[in-house]
């Protein structure tokens, strides 16, 4: 469990940061404020939508870790691991791919912001291309493993492949049907407002493709 | 005034603004998106109340059944051993999970958030109706495993592989534990849902003037549950699919070498330890993601019942915060007996002596609450009390058990059983209860009825009692848990049995005053003495609204500015007894000199 831990701690320190900005040593029983005068309350700028998302990342990125650690504590465990997993070759196409489809939707958000409408819509058009091709890339991985004999229950470090690809794979899902409800606003309104909408969908792609590195590269370990 | 600006200077946090646009919030348009696919918080929160309730008396009525056949074993032929492990089963895990921590966070969250912080609502409605359908579904199908072929898991609720999904256990190999499972993945996606908005309300639509640290602990005690959950849920998520993994796709996560009913299962290698660990990885931050709201809303009853303001309320906002991180690193003091290398059994013995501190220092600032309180006796105030008692009690019991040497022998007794009940079973019930009696004035404009409150009160105070402190006598002696019918055994006494039959009658008292109290909720909404706007004389934000129930968007045209925290009671030199947030300064008689 030494993976979560770490993270949580490293979430608890962000936590700790943000309330020790919250005044946190008031002593509101002395403070009946005087007329006109608000205190600050302290919510943080950010718009909501941008928190929510920080949170989702948070929340999700527990999750991988979760899994992280089982798979760290499940390779001491039994005589049954193999040390080496022999993943396809495709997994590093389809991590350039992922790769790719965060720096489109970074282009794409940059893009609605200044650039002509056009430059937004290839973009956006290209983000949706690399996403779908990333789903198909690990689909056709999975189908190598399969091909080489290498089923889900064909030994643990097996079975955790299946499992975090998988995983992963959902959250690219769930984005992209987020991405759908933005790209249909981006293609009825103005440019302009599909800005910060596509800045949160570049930020999770970022976290997508962090979080990626990190399972493939585990992965690759063993 | 000197102290009221001071901590402002250097402080440039903005200032929300006085009102939210008409655009963001959610106007309903027919009856079905008034009533039934509502986005007002508070119908939701009604919704998740209603449900958890509907669900909880299902388990009620499991551990009815459950205490016949312990107080009069072999009386009732249909109650079979494989059924009484899956009464026992659906008992805890509806308790823990449907129950307390949906009415807790998805009721009490839903209604209070948004109102005593000062908000027009959630500040996502849409995904917050979302979170409630989606937990409607996780209970349709856990109510669905009754029925499934096979019955519902009789696995503990703690779902422990391998047994879990073995042939030996009922709806081991059956679809019970396959919707067990699902359910709790339904849950937790519809519960991450819901409190992802009651993380964000609290942070970003306080009303203009409502610091952090003017909120009342009812919202802290939630607010930092919701946090400790978004974050705990995961494991139990995780160790979720991996067992749905184990039993449907043949892998070895969980799942050791063995042999199954004479022949090798298919699984090899797997570790049941490695799903303990992440189950209490989920499992001891829940009992604080129940307790944490429990804390919050005992506080405010309290003062608001002793008309005094809460003592301590910083160091009762660090400790909520407090115990809540420490929560995340005891988990295996629930794995003392699984096998562990001394020194981490040492380690967690310790950590978890340590929160005693932290909630030691919340029951002193209580006591100092009461203490020259001008103390009313109404219901929530009774019941506030009683889960002090309550909590304290199975605290101590809990102290015992946290140690490797105590732990060791009692695990898996009754006493267990008796300690779990106190702490986390008993205490957070009389919580929601204390405040169903103090907020359903506000949510239906009508006071819940005083004699059948007090009847109820006593009944369930003492009956718990008379159910639990027996049972630890019980673990003491050595009678085991999770058992359908003791047998003979040469260190149980004959008496046992008749304590055991005498628990049992108290059960069945206490549950029928439980019927009382939900006539009770029926009876008043109608029949109740009108309450008014604030029948408490309270100075948190909720009873400040201009209508009783709140009006859609809470707050009529103008949302309120709050110049005070929620705890002034029995001000010097104010004209009431008590100063509702909303009131500025020059309004009360006196202002600044106060203390
Ligand atoms: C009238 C109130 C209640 C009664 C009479 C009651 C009775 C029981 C009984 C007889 C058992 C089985 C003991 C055994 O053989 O091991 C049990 C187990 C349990 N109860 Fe309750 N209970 C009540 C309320 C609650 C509440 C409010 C909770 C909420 C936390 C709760 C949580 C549990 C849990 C977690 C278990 C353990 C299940 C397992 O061993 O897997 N109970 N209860
Ligand atoms: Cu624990």
């Amino acid at each position: 469990m030494t993976a979560i831990i770490i993270y949580l701690a490293i979430v608890g320190s962000v936590v700790a940061v943000f309330l020790s900005r919250q005044r946190l040593l008031a002593k509101p029983w002395l403070e009946a404020g005087p007329e006109g005068v608000l205190p600050g309350t302290g919510p943080s700028t950010l718009a909501p939508a941008t928190l929510a998302l920080w949170i989702i990342i948070a929340v999700a990125g527990a999750l991988f870790t979760l899994f992280i650690s089982a798979w760290l504590m499940r390779r001491h465990m039994g005589h049954d691991w193999r040390h080496g997993l022999h993943l396809p070759h495709i997994l590093w196409v389809t991590t350039a791919i992922l790769a790719a489809g965060s720096i489109a939707l970074h282009l794409a958000q940059r893009a609605a912001g200044e650039g002509p409408r056009g430059g937004m819509q290839a973009a956006l058009a290209a983000s949706w291309l690399l996403a779908l091709l990333f789903l198909g890339g690990q689909a056709l991985a999975w189908r190598a493993m399969i091909a080489a004999g290498q089923g889900v229950a064909a030994s643990p470090d097996v079975s955790f492949f299946y499992l975090l690809t998988g995983v992963h794979a959902l959250h690219v899902a769930g984005g992209m049907i987020a991405l759908a409800a933005v790209t249909v606003g981006a293609l009825r309104r103005e440019p302009e407002a599909a800005r910060d909408p596509l800045a949160l969908c570049a930020t999770y792609w970022h976290f997508l493709l962090v979080a990626w590195l990190v399972l493939f590269g585990l992965m690759l370990h063993g | 005034m000197t102290t009221a600006s001071s901590p402002l200077n250097g402080f440039p946090d903005r200032v929300p603004p006085a009102e939210v646009e008409d655009v963001e919030l959610y106007h309903a348009k027919s009856w079905i998106t008034r009533w039934v696919f509502s986005q007002d918080a508070k119908i939701i929160g009604i919704q998740y109340a209603t449900t958890a309730t509907a669900i909880g008396l299902v388990a009620l009525v499991l551990s009815w059944l459950m205490r016949l056949q312990l107080g009069f074993p072999g009386t009732f032929d249909f109650i079979t051993p494989a059924e009484y492990y899956q009464f026992i089963t659906m008992h805890g895990m509806i308790m823990v999970v449907y129950l307390l921590t949906a009415l807790f966070l998805g009721g009490f969250g839903n209604y209070l958030i948004p109102l005593m912080v000062g908000a027009r609502d959630m500040v996502f409605p849409y995904m917050n109706m979302l979170s409630y359908w989606i937990y409607l579904l996780a209970v349709l199908v856990l109510v669905a495993s009754f029925f499934a072929p096979g019955g519902p898991t009789g696995a503990g609720w703690t779902l422990y592989p391998p047994q879990a999904i073995l042939s030996g256990t009922p709806g081991g190999t059956g679809s019970g534990i396959i919707l067990m499972l699902v359910s709790l993945i339904l849950f937790i996606i519809g519960f991450t849902m819901g409190g992802l908005n009651y993380v964000i309300t609290v942070l970003q639509a306080r009303a203009r003037g409502m610091t952090l640290m003017r909120m009342p602990l009812t919202v802290w005690g939630i607010f930092t549950a919701t946090v400790m959950a978004l974050l705990a849920f995961p494991a139990l998520f995780v160790s979720a699919v991996m067992m749905l993994f184990d039993m449907l796709l043949g892998t070895s996560f969980f799942m050791p070498a063995l042999v199954e009913m004479g022949e090798l299962a298919k699984h090899e290698g797997g570790s049941p330890l490695l799903f303990q660990h992440l189950f209490w990885f989920f499992g001891h931050p829940e009992v604080y993601i129940v307790a944490l709201p429990a804390f919050g809303i005992v506080s405010d009853l309290i003062s608001v019942h002793a008309r005094r303001n809460i003592f301590g309320y910083r160091m009762m906002v660090w400790a909520i915060v407090i115990i809540g991180a420490l929560s995340f690193i005891v988990w295996a003091h629930h794995m003392y007996v699984s096998g562990m290398n001394p020194w981490f059994g040492f380690f967690f013995a310790t950590t978890t002596l340590i929160i005693a501190v932290p909630t030691a220092i919340k029951v002193y600032n209580w006591l100092l609450t009461l203490w020259r309180g001008d103390i009313h006796l109404t219901v929530p105030m009774l019941f506030a009390l009683a889960f002090i008692v309550t909590f304290v009690n199975g605290g101590l019991t809990g102290l015992f058990l946290g140690n490797v040497v105590v732990d060791v022998p009692l695990s898996d007794t009754m006493f267990v059983v008796a300690h779990f009940h106190m702490v986390m079973g008993v205490a957070p019930i009389f919580v929601i209860f204390g405040a169903i009696y103090h907020w359903y004035p506000k949510i239906t404009g009508r006071m819940l009825n005083e004699a059948m409150g007090q009847i109820h009160f006593w009944v369930s105070f003492l009956g718990a009692y008379l159910i639990f402190f027996p049972m630890h006598y019980l673990g003491l002696i050595g009678v085991p848990r999770r058992y359908h019918e003791l047998g003979p055994t040469s260190f149980i006494p004959e008496s046992a049995a008749t304590l055991n039959a005498f628990i049992t009658i108290v059960a069945l008292i206490v549950g029928a005053a439980q019927m009382l109290f939900l006539f009770n909720l029926a009876w008043s909404i109608r029949h109740g003495r009108p309450s008014g706007p604030n029948p408490w004389r309270a100075a948190s934000l909720e009873w400040q609204t201009p209508e009783t129930p709140p009006g859609h968007g809470n707050w009529g045209d103008t949302l309120p500015v709050v110049h005070r925290w929620a705890y002034d009671y029995n001000v010097p030199g104010a004209a009431e007894d008590f100063i509702p947030q909303t009131v500025p300064p020059s309004d009360t008689a006196a202002t600044g000199e106060h203390r």
